[in-house]
């Protein structure tokens, strides 16, 4: 059901993660003849030794193990996986979403956000205190706002040097805290700053950011771009609504936008293979219903 | 564009529409380039359909508005500030649900 658009693939739908809930979606999207991408590094559940409470294995199975046998499962009815670092994801006039990755651009009619949960949040003191008073996560959103001003992005990776690229519009005034981090990206001529990060201070607006060594540097906004994004963050930029850091979903796995579906442990309280399972099941079946309808 | 429950706000307008109003108003600072303010325009024109007559809805676009959006420090949107009797309001920075702006509005109210 693919059709090319130029060079490129227009994919029915691209899930983004390769966990329990992403590759059960694709089988299936994939299945029920659905152009179906999935794009993903390194899943949590690989770090599980022995997963006793999923249905059918009586002696327990380990992680890895559960996810070399449901890729190997995918790939059989045509399911393309790729292991690649979703920095973007945009979603275009047109109705359909574009996917940046640290390699490459893929376009697709629907996204299903299965990333897993957000663990490796940073933890900054009094970060939250000044967000959306000079701790931002979106430069398309809040960018404007720093007009001219003195900033600081966030991160050492592509999806830092992807955020740089959108705030560079807004001012030239931006340097680069990576936070103990080495920077594994070139970023060109900018200051980048390595140091541990102890603290952010200001009155009612963040005013300096404060090392572990006892300096600091004052800034107008910091804006965070650290490790790699989230569905959470993915989901935030598009205007998605997120209760805590988990993304609102309705019985049917939909977001509040058209065509973008999460499931799994980022849209979900209970974090288990099974539930993950059985929301892939759910978005994998509502996503073909969509897809369908579109041609309609 | 604004439904028929919604104001449109400038700095012109504000003192008059906003600061002077016999009733509370909630106001959304928007910009035509943000998506999640985009998306969350249905939400914000239901429940001011829903207070008709309770409470005021405007909407300030904050890029065709620097004035009103610097003086209420705004650095984020979408911003939903709430106002009542001209005091400094309070506000919330982000997109809410529909449950959660109707909360924000009964504790206005």
């Amino acid at each position: 059901m693919g059709y090319m658009r130029g060079e490129k693939i227009m994919y029915d739908v691209i899930i983004i993660g390769k966990g329990p809930a992403g590759i059960s979606a694709s089988l299936y999207t994939a299945r029920a003849g659905l152009k179906t991408l999935v794009i993903g590094g390194y899943s949590d559940l690989s770090k599980g030794h022995s997963i006793d409470n999923y249905y059918g294995f009586d002696s327990g199975i380990s992680g890895e193990e559960l996810i070399i046998r449901g890729e190997k499962q995918v790939k059989r009815f045509g399911t393309d996986i790729i292991g690649d670092m979703v920095i973007a994801l945009e979603y275009e006039d047109n109705g359909f979403y574009k996917v940046k990755t640290k390699n490459s651009v893929y376009d697709a009619k629907a996204v299903l956000l299965a990333t897993g949960s957000n663990k490796k949040k940073i933890k900054i003191n009094n970060i939250q205190k000044f967000e959306g008073k000079g701790v931002h996560y979106c430069t398309t959103c809040d960018g404007y706002f720093y007009r001219g001003k003195k900033v600081a992005l966030l991160g050492y990776n592509e999806y830092a040097l992807n955020e740089l690229e959108d705030m560079k519009q807004f001012t030239p005034y931006v340097s680069i805290l990576t936070n103990g981090m080495e920077p594994v990206v070139d970023f060109g001529e900018i200051e980048i700053i390595t140091k541990k990060i102890k603290s952010l201070e200001g009155d009612e607006y963040l005013d300096k950011v404060v090392y572990e060594d006892g300096q600091y540097d004052e800034f107008d906004g910091i804006f965070v771009a650290y490790g790699t994004a989230s569905s959470a963050d993915f989901a935030r930029k598009l205007g998605v609504i997120i209760n805590g850091n988990i993304i609102g979903v309705d019985e049917d796995q939909k977001t509040n936008i058209q065509g973008l579906f999460a499931a799994g442990d980022c849209s979900s309280s209970i974090k288990q293979v099974a539930t993950a399972v059985g929301q892939g099941c759910v978005a994998g079946m509502k996503i073909i219903e969509y897809v369908r309808n579109l041609g309609r | 564009m604004a439904g028929k429950n919604i104001v449109v706000l400038t700095d012109d307008n504000f003192e008059k529409e906003v600061l002077q109003s016999d009733i509370p108003v909630i106001v959304d600072f928007w910009a035509t380039w943000c998506m999640p303010c985009k998306m969350f325009a249905p939400t914000f024109e239901q429940v001011a359909n829903e207070y008709e007559g309770k409470a005021k809805f405007g909407k300030l676009d904050t890029d065709a508005n620097p004035k009103t959006s610097m003086e209420y420090g705004i650095r984020s949107i979408p911003t939903v500030a709430y106002f009542k009797n001209g005091e400094k309001p309070k506000a919330t920075i982000g997109m809410l649900s529909k449950p959660d702006l109707k909360k924000a509005v009964d504790n206005l109210l």
